[in-house]
């Protein structure tokens, strides 16, 4: 048996660049860059991070076009690159690059600078590898925990601000507790198939009946410890608390890149290891997805801080995108990946503006600090419109490609109670998006100081923006990417 | 411009606001000036259309199509057939004429008020002219926006109460509808084994009875909520009321044409086996009698001007459904050149009430009377609008009416019967609200003194003045326009309709005969034709 293949090398490169430049910054910090002021300079770093990991997804997909392969397998089958796995890498890059280029103003106003910041993006994204690639039981838990920790830190980041530490507390304090189900669901997966690799465990699966009880209990325990990932109701406790205390960049980088990343592992998990069993999962995730909309499309209604009510807002799509999965074929799939696309960009974008009106002094994330935005600054107010119109999902923003692609693929299996209550909650939606859009346009403005900026804000607003406009306008390149995630399906 | 004439058409008004964005918002009047130059040439880009219509012709004209999203079988095709080559017209003219009419009116952030509007004329004619459902949804839900920023921004009192009402009314109906989309989408593929959004390819479904009918009540409440329809109708007076008047005149004479245009595009032709299904059939009439009774009851009750003009609305347009739901040629025609009548009527009616708005900032009917002695002008010209409002012959409305009844009565005499109270109704409300504004002595101190029409006012009426006339005069070439579409989607509906009744009644549906005189021969003949 081959220990370290080139083969695996050439799959593992990615997450190599990501963990050395990682643990490069850590390094740098203090060596290089003593004084707070020079630390954005450790963007340098994370570009070539990013960079080469970027370099290393683009030769592994030139392979798998060029072969006509379908996966390239590494590790005896621990990690599996097929067209899935790559789409949901490249998103995770494109959010890390996204986030870190956005927040050196932010840290430096807070006045907790520090290069630890990067790195932990860096080393959170390795984790997400492991997660969206990982077919390996021991190679998934160890990435969701490593992204997870990296996350504990990053939401507790302000250590001097309370509403950050309560924040960093909770979630650690229930994520650890999900790990925990998680694992003891690992477990009994590992029992019913006596191997650790999804492929093994399946096949075990498949000749078991989808109602056996060993079965049950696995499916159970492992998707408390996933939906707990991307908040899904009842596990969603943590997050309003999560989103509002920790630095609005954290945040925004949570909201997105750690939703995607468990989304990426929950799909793999359900159509492939569970695909049998698939009438005991569907009825128990539509409810919980129809709990999900219910819950966090009403809750966001009343919230007076802009991060609790996206915060709900992300609640309600994480519902959504459950309903792509209990569709659960080809086109609900793609929906997924489709809607996690167009999410990371216009809900990235939606926090991007709030980071821009923390200021000296105004924190600035209360509904009520929109007011008059438009006077203030016409670019971040019509930005922000967009992002809220696409997150609403109203056409022609990207937004509506996500949910057009949850309706249809619950029409074509036959969902149509679902698909009708779905729809309805757009219009709830409306209703809290529109709040803010009508603080913005019609309110006055309470304070004249303007908003921060920076190149990289300016540079991550541009780009997000850009992307919600165009997807929306002119889907097909887009398109082409997801769809190659569908080869998950059979 | 030659090949491409409707995509000039589609965005020329969405090239106007761009370039409207750069200029600097402090020259408020070049910013006005700017903003009427690009809606009256987008009605100027729109009048080939006119000229180069082959009315004889049974498909659509000025066709184009290009792939847009071909992964999901969507494509840009917009093309215009009689029924769209009126409603494109009449929004260009009510589009120049609104924005004419705003130039005082509006004075806070002038320019996002002018681009807004200007995105809104693009959006409006986009629905008009799709032929890809998914293009038509597109422009279907874009057209939402601007106008929860005019009625949002720049309303009245409780103008962010009437904006997101509109909004999210409007919005959960065309979800609603998009769902019966996908649902007609996904049931192509199952057929014909590729995905299609375009609709010459949906109408060659064959869907059963069930599944046209679900998809059809899911069309309906998209159309319904935004024609209105009677229970769907409560957002109208709101959104009416708090909007600026530019904004009344774009939905009343438009907007509400969407949904109409809707059932008569989509409804009636996709789903044919629905459409004549008679429980569908009689809840349909149904609610467009109500609508045509409750809403001229409620606006004899109104108080208020502007709401009093809202509530016609629920009536004239409770016309436009029967007459599609007769379905028969005279029905559907009449329908058509309603909606027209309404837009340019409303329309005017609209433009007086916020003329006295701007004068004297108040809606409520009894602060006025008596502005016949002060200004004279807009006295004649508030007769005429009233009177075309209130279908007096010669005039505009009569027309619309007349052959809507003249549907009903060959359909079912009950409903025609009911319908005709409307009508009365419609001149007793009308004509009470024009005596007690109007008429009379002047009994509020305030109102001395009021300046006439300034020559811009006059101008927003001068254009659907015309109008309105040449309709009620000779509205021969507005029935032959329509006759062949017309009558394609009765075919469509009722297979072997014309040959069924071309025995009983040779000259089958009338548009051929011209005016008042023909129209009193038709009824003759309809008459005997039941007899």
């Amino acid at each position: 048996m081959n220990y370290y293949t080139t083969q695996d090398h050439f799959v593992l490169v990615p997450a190599l660049m990501l963990a050395l430049f990682g643990s490069a910054i850590f390094l740098f910090d203090f060596l290089v860059f003593p004084s707070p002021k020079q630390r954005k300079y450790l963007l340098i770093f994370v570009m070539l991070g990013l960079g080469f990991a970027g370099l290393g997804l683009y030769h592994q997909q030139a392979l798998l076009n060029s072969q006509g392969l379908t996966q390239i397998q590494a590790f005896n089958g621990a990690l599996t690159v097929d067209g899935f796995a790559l789409f949901f890498n490249w998103l995770f890059l494109a959010a890390s690059f996204i986030v870190a280029v956005a927040s050196y103003r932010y840290f430096e106003i807070e006045d907790e600078h520090h290069g630890e910041y990067y790195g932990l993006i860096l080393l959170a994204n390795c984790g997400m590898f492991f997660l969206a690639t990982g077919t390996d039981l021991v190679t998934v838990f160890v990435g969701l925990e490593l992204m997870a920790l990296c996350f504990y830190i990053l939401v507790g980041f302000l250590r001097s601000d309370r509403r950050s530490n309560e924040a960093a507390v909770k979630y650690l304090l229930l994520g650890a507790f999900s790990s925990g189900f998680l694992v003891y669901g690992f477990s009994v997966l590992y029992g019913i198939a006596g191997s650790t690799k999804l492929h093994a465990i399946a096949a075990a699966i498949s000749v078991r009946d989808p109602w056996d009880p060993m079965v049950f209990l696995a499916l159970a325990t492992t998707s408390v410890g996933l939906l707990f990932k991307v908040a899904a109701v009842p596990f969603h406790m943590w997050a309003p608390d999560a989103y509002e205390g920790a630095p609005t960049p954290v945040t925004a980088y949570l909201s997105v890149a750690s939703k995607a990343a468990s989304f990426a592992f929950l799909v793999r998990l359900y159509l492939q290891v569970f695909g049998t069993a698939r009438e005991v999962w569907v009825p128990l995730l539509s409810a919980i997805a129809i709990l999900t909309m219910t819950l966090g499309n009403l809750a966001a209604i009343s919230q007076t801080n802009i991060k609790r009510l996206l915060a709900y807002s992300s609640i309600s799509h994480a519902g959504y995108m459950l309903l792509g999965l209990v569709a659960g074929n080809a086109t609900g799939v793609n929906g997924i990946a489709v809607y996690l696309m167009v999410y990371t960009f216009m809900n990235l974008g939606a926090f991007l503006v709030i980071i821009s009106l923390r200021r000296k002094e105004i924190i600035g994330d209360e509904v009520d600090d929109f007011s008059g935005l438009m006077k203030k600054s016409r670019g971040h107010a019509v930005l922000m419109l967009i992002f809220l119109m696409s997150l609403a999902g109203i056409p022609p923003t990207a937004g509506f490609l996500g949910k057009y692609y949850i309706f249809l693929s619950l029409i074509e299996t036959g969902h149509y109670v679902l698909a009708v209550v779905a729809v309805l909650y757009v219009a709830v939606a409306v209703y809290y998006y529109f709040r803010v859009v009508r603080s913005m346009f019609v309110s006055e403005p309470v304070d004249k100081v303007p908003l921060t900026s920076s190149f990289g804000l300016r540079l991550a607003l541009v780009v997000t923006g850009a992307m919600t406009v165009i997807v929306g306008v002119y889907p097909e390149p887009f398109l082409r990417l997801a769809q190659a995630s569908v080869s998950l399906v059979r | 411009m030659g090949d491409h004439l409707l995509s000039w058409v589609l965005f020329t008004p969405l090239i106007g606001a761009a370039i409207l964005l750069l200029i600097p918002a402090s020259k408020k009047n070049l910013i006005r000036l700017w903003a009427n130059l690009a809606a009256l040439a987008g009605f100027l880009v729109a009048l080939p259309l006119v000229f180069r219509f082959d009315k004889t012709a049974s498909a659509f004209q000025f066709v184009e199509r290009a792939d847009w999203i071909p992964s999901l079988g969507v494509h840009y095709a917009i093309g215009i057939d009689g029924i769209s080559l009126l409603l494109v017209m009449l929004t260009t003219v009510i589009g120049s004429v609104a924005i004419l009419s705003s130039w005082r009116a509006i004075d806070d952030r002038v320019k996002e008020y002018y681009a807004m509007f200007l995105l809104q004329q693009t959006g409006m004619i986009g629905v008009f002219i799709s032929l890809d459902f998914f293009l038509f949804f597109v422009f279907w839900e874009a057209v939402l926006v601007p106008m929860y920023f005019i009625i949002g921004v720049w309303g009245g009192p409780r103008k962010l109460y009437a904006a997101i009402k509109f909004f999210l009314y409007t919005l959960a109906g065309g979800a609603l509808m998009l769902l019966g989309i996908l649902t007609l989408y996904f049931q192509h593929y199952r057929q014909f084994g590729f995905y299609t959004f375009e609709i010459s390819e949906l109408m060659k479904l064959n869907l059963s009875p069930t599944v046209e009918q679900w998809v059809f009540w899911a069309f309906f409440i998209g159309f319904a909520i935004k024609v209105p329809m009677f229970p769907f109708h409560t957002w109208l007076p709101d959104a009416h009321v708090e909007a600026p008047t530019a904004g009344s005149v774009v939905l009343a004479s438009v907007l509400l044409k969407m949904g109409t245009y809707g059932f008569i595009r989509f409804s009636l032709p996709l789903l044919p086996k629905a459409s004549i299904n008679a429980t569908i059939v009689q809840v349909l009439v149904a609610l467009s009698l109500v609508g045509i009774v409750y809403g001229a009851l409620v606006s004899l009750m109104q108080s208020d001007w502007k709401k009093l003009v809202a509530y016609s609305s629920v009536s004239h347009l409770g016309f436009c459904t029967l007459g599609i739901f007769a379905l028969n040629p005279n029905g559907l025609a009449g329908s058509v050149i309603q909606q027209i009548n309404h837009g340019i009527s409303t329309g005017m009616l609209f433009l007086a009430v916020g003329i006295m708005y701007e004068r004297r900032h108040t809606r409520e009917l009894k602060e006025y009377g008596g502005l016949g002695h002060v200004m004279p002008l807009y006295a004649k010209v508030f007769a005429f609008a009233m009177l075309s409002s209130a279908g007096l012959p010669l005039l505009n409305g009569f027309i619309g009416e007349f052959t809507i009844l003249q549907g009903a009565f060959e359909a079912n005499r009950a409903w025609a019967a009911i319908a005709v109270t409307g009508v009365i109704l419609g001149a007793a409300y009308l004509l009470w609200m024009y005596q007690r504004t109007v008429l009379g002595q002047v009994t509020n101190p305030k109102n001395l003194g009021l300046p006439d029409l300034s020559l811009r006012e006059f101008a927003t009426f001068a254009p659907l003045i015309v109008w309105a006339v040449w309709i009620g005069v000779y509205p021969k070439p507005y029935f032959d326009v329509l006759e062949k579409p017309v009558a394609q989607i009765v075919e469509r509906v009722k297979p072997g309709y014309y040959a069924g009744t071309l025995a009983a009644k040779p000259p089958a549906p009338a548009p051929a005969a011209a005016g008042i005189l023909g129209a009193a021969a038709r009824t003759g003949m309809a008459a005997e034709a039941v007899r």
